[in-house]
């Protein structure tokens, strides 16, 4: 089971339009088109690096529920472990206000790391041990964060300072692409490169493996001696971790505040995400790509005033595109076979 | 046999009874832990919800919506299926019936409330019968498309009575020019309002007799016909329902166009009975609340009535609890969110109380995967 279901059709049509639209921005700056061009609102270097920006949670949240869901546990609440590490993120960034903005910021990054972890804790003890149905508990997540978050919220408080950008020695000077890709702040660059260490993980490593045998055949991995329900706590738990991360993008480095409700639906568009790239990490990194552009497209579309189309419709895109892949339009998904089951060893169930 | 089926009265509702305790107690605990008074916060609670005429307005007013949306998600498990589209349908209930609401100003009552209601609860037919369709056609997961179409009708409506933007974007078909700048529908005229049971200040209107109409229709539908019957059977057991000759596709489609129904039922409701008008602000979270309401319920129509009240009671208490205690009505959403995770997993709540599992008793939410 090492390799032959690694890119299936949908997954690939989504890395390839994430390409082609990075390809098309790259020649369009390139070329000497006047400034207030269509070509040039539609793929200027600000659009593409608000798509960027918007891409990163989405991506995030997407490996989130990659990893819940390669394992076997459906994970809908990635909004509410999003929405948790962004809260935790920023109260952590206000108790520390008065360190040295860079630690202050750490602390954050790794309280959002932490309160995303306890989310996916909490998923894969309901799911695992209550044998709690999964959709619910992920629906129990995203209420239950909602409710907290802003029952606990004191719009008083506020965070001093944000990550700024950091410039890639002589990367960064490449025209173009230095200015889309190698300039970013931290977290930017923490996500792309997470979404290859996944993929490698996944697809080249015994925990990849075993972690894919959990979610696929979870009778056969236990029987040559794979611990299931171990790995599924782990990845939750992990899952839960990266959506935190997603969240503290948010606050720390995109925003620099927290509001309520401010994951305002992006932890639905990464499920769509991770379902469009047909829960292959690439895949989804380039459904979020282009869900990210949709939101570029319309705020360059704001900017130059030259709307003929409601941004509501353009907004709309994500969840169309999602429905007409899980229909099967354009060649089927398929999630991981044992999703939603709960695993109990032989002899074990009450 | 009397006291055998009291035995098994007092069994289905031990569960969401202890549920209900412990989702009060772990609010109270988590609102200790952050320096409230659970004790005042519960004080005012109960006293906004129960306390006056006026508390007792708003409880009923808020019974109706959350009765409605739901006996949506409850018809959907008893199929098998796990509607998180009530918000979606509500939605587009609204946006049929308040499209009927603001035309057709010189339109009798008696026939103007009924057409409003009916467009209503059509608008929230056709969007549940969407991933119905989809199911059936494609084995697209109905988890998946509702999510999705939830943001697709809230996306529409908003559409719907955009203002229209400084740079020359136009508004929407229902916008209401005299509202400037704010996107809104313009008022629903009188004829099409439904009439008050107690006017204002109380402002409870007869929707709520036809919400409880409702439980008795959907409990006789359920209980007492063949498509019922049918129902759930396809809920209980897929395969075997198939080889006894029930149309599945058929009976898939049609919990999902009644499931639509009811949430955009109560979406109508609201609009006529309540708003007088649509913004998109409108509708909150009314869908998920469905989902707690039809789980506490054990997805029983009457059990869904009382969830509903229960749940409508802290709804309203909430304004009430913040003013006099000064803990924020958020609360409320936590408890609800407790709430669910209790009744979804029995497990815990026999885990807490040390409640052994009796051998008779039954799941009360189906078992679902993405695979299908």
């Amino acid at each position: 089971m090492s390799s032959p279901t690694r890119f299936k059709k949908t997954s690939l049509i989504a890395l390839a339009i994430a390409i082609v639209l990075i390809i098309v921005g790259i020649v369009v700056n390139l070329l000497p088109i006047p400034d207030d061009s269509m070509w040039r609102v539609l793929f200027g270097v600000s659009t593409l690096n608000f798509t960027l920006r918007a891409t990163v949670p989405l991506a995030l949240g997407a490996m989130a529920g990659i990893l819940c869901e390669r394992t076997g546990i459906i994970n809908i609440g990635i909004e509410g472990m999003m929405l948790a590490g962004a809260y935790a993120g920023f109260v952590a960034k206000v108790a520390t206000n008065s360190w040295p903005l860079m630690p202050s910021l750490l602390f954050g990054v790794a309280a959002a790391l932490l309160a995303g972890a306890a989310m996916g804790y909490i998923h894969a003890l309901f799911s695992i041990k209550f044998k709690m149905d999964q959709i619910i508990s992920g629906t129990f997540l995203i209420l239950l964060a909602g409710g907290l978050t802003a029952y606990l919220f004191n719009p008083d408080m506020v965070a001093e300072g944000k990550f700024s950008p950091i410039a890639i020695p002589f990367l960064s000077k490449i025209p173009v692409i230095g200015d889309i890709f190698f300039n970013n702040p931290p977290i930017t660059y923490t996500a792309l490169i997470l979404v290859a260490i996944l993929h490698v993980a996944l697809f080249h490593t015994k925990w990849g493996l075993r972690s894919r045998a959990a979610g696929e055949h979870p009778r056969a991995a236990d029987t040559v001696g794979i611990n299931v329900n171990f790995y599924r706590y782990m990845n939750t738990t992990l899952g839960g971790m990266v959506a935190g991360l997603a969240g503290g993008f948010l606050v720390l480095e995109a925003v620099g505040q927290f509001q309520e409700g401010m994951t305002a639906g992006r932890g639905f568009i990464s499920l769509a995400a991770m379902i469009f790239g047909n829960w292959m990490p690439f895949g989804a990194l380039g459904a979020a790509t282009l869900f990210g552009y949709t939101q570029g497209v319309q705020n360059a579309l704001l900017l130059a005033g030259v709307v003929n189309i409601p941004r509501h419709f353009i907004s709309m895109l994500p969840y169309l595109v999602t429905i007409i892949a899980v229909a099967g339009f354009v060649g089927r998904v398929r999630p991981p076979a044992a999703e939603g089951k709960v695993y109990e060893t032989e002899g074990s169930s009450e | 046999m009397g006291n055998f089926s009291l035995r098994r009265l007092f069994r289905s509702l031990l569960i969401p009874i202890l549920a209900v305790i412990t989702a009060l107690i772990v609010g109270a605990v988590i609102m200790w832990l952050a320096g409230d008074n659970p004790i005042a916060a519960y004080k005012g609670l109960f006293q906004g919800a129960f306390g006056s005429a006026r508390g007792w307005a708003t409880t009923i007013r808020k019974w109706s919506p959350l009765l409605l949306t739901g006996l949506s998600v409850a018809i959907a498990f008893q199929a098998g299926l796990f509607n998180i589209g009530a918000s979606g349908q509500f939605m587009m209930g609204t946006i049929f019936s308040v499209w009927v609401g603001i035309n057709f100003a010189d339109m009798p009552a008696i026939i103007h409330v009924p057409l409003a209601i009916s467009a209503g609860i059509l608008g929230g037919l056709l969007w549940g019968a969407i991933p119905g369709i989809l199911k059936v056609t494609t084995g697209a997961h109905e988890v998946i498309t509702t999510i999705m179409l939830n943001y697709i009708a809230a996306l529409f409506a908003g559409w719907t009575v955009y203002a229209g933007g400084s740079q020359g974007q136009k508004p929407g078909p229902l916008w209401d020019p005299a509202a400037k700048a704010i996107s809104q529908t313009p008022p629903v005229v009188e004829s099409a309002r439904i009439p008050f049971i107690f006017g204002p200040p109380y402002r409870v209107h007869w929707g709520i007799a036809l919400a409880i109409i409702t439980i008795f229709v959907m409990a006789w539908i359920i209980y007492k016909t063949t498509i019922g019957f049918e129902l759930r059977t396809v809920g209980q057991n897929f395969k075997a329902s198939k080889y006894a000759g029930i149309r599945v596709g058929w009976t898939i489609i049609l919990a999902m166009m009644l499931a639509g129904a009811l949430a955009g039922m109560a979406g109508a409701i609201e609009t006529l009975g309540v708003n007088f008008k649509f913004a998109p602000e409108f509708g909150g979270s009314v869908g998920f609340d469905g989902i707690t309401v039809a789980l506490l319920g054990q997805t029983n129509p009457f059990g869904v009535g009382l969830a509903a009240f229960f749940l409508a009671s802290l709804a309203a208490g909430g304004a009430k609890m913040q003013f006099d205690s000064g803990v924020s009505s958020d609360i409320i959403q936590v408890i609800n969110a407790l709430l669910l995770a209790f009744v979804a997993a029995p497990a815990i709540i026999r885990y807490i109380y040390r409640i052994r599992k009796s051998p008779e008793e039954q799941e009360t939410t189906p078992k679902i995967s993405w695979g299908g």
